[in-house]
């Protein structure tokens, strides 16, 4: 059972990856990435009981943790061109 | 009971499975980026809620169910506040919604504009 929820997963990485390979605009390709990453998340975990060895969830947490990071990062990256403070000019300074 | 907890655990697995693959199969099919979000939370919540709630019924109430339990709780936090960002950074960055079964606009990402244009 736990196979087969991972080969559903799976096919659903392949869809999101074919959605951040062909996405028309960047933010397509960022939802696609996190989306992937969540899945991934669920994939680490439901590996984790496949092969009988839940430590495997402490590494699921902190991929959450670094995928959560990662897509604010990149979209503040996307749209300001760099990570630093605000420049001045935009009161509210960040997305 | 036993056999119970499995049946349940079984149907949160498959369900969980299912939600997920139709998210994606949004992510695909849908028009912008606006909607394609609908899609990925779908995946996000109802697709990784129901695999994990699966994962703990089959546990029973050990300290793995706490850390299937804490990752629940940070994901439900941490993708409505990633798709907010994702929204406003889109809306700023030049992409209109597609309204009114219009095709898709042409990809305008690294063009910044005042706002969404009203027509």
């Amino acid at each position: 059972m736990f196979a087969a929820a991972s080969a559903a997963i799976l096919v659903t990485m392949a869809l999101a990856l074919f959605r951040a390979i062909r996405g028309p605009t960047i933010y397509d390709r960022i939802l696609a990435v996190n989306a992937f990453g969540t899945l991934t998340v669920v994939l680490i975990a439901v590996h984790g009981f496949l092969a009988g060895r839940p430590e495997f969830l402490d590494i699921a947490l902190v991929y959450a943790l670094i995928n959560f990071i990662a897509t604010i990062a990149v979209t503040k990256y996307v749209k300001f061109s760099h990570l630093g403070h605000p420049l001045g000019e935009d009161e509210r300074g960040d997305v | 009971m036993a056999l119970l907890a499995d049946i349940a655990s079984w149907a949160c697995l498959i369900a969980g499975s299912l939600f997920a693959f139709i998210g994606a199969v949004g992510i695909i099919r849908l028009p912008d980026v606006f909607t394609r979000m609908h899609g990925a939370g779908i995946v996000d919540t109802l697709g990784m809620g129901l695999i994990l709630a699966g994962l703990m019924i089959h546990e029973g109430f050990t300290m793995v169910t706490v850390k299937l339990v804490l990752i629940v709780v940070f994901i439900f936090f941490a993708s409505p506040t990633t798709t907010h960002a994702l929204a406003r950074a889109a809306l700023n960055g030049g992409v209109t919604p597609v309204v009114d079964g219009k095709d898709a606009p042409s990809a305008k990402s690294s063009e910044r504009t005042d706002g969404p244009s009203k027509t």
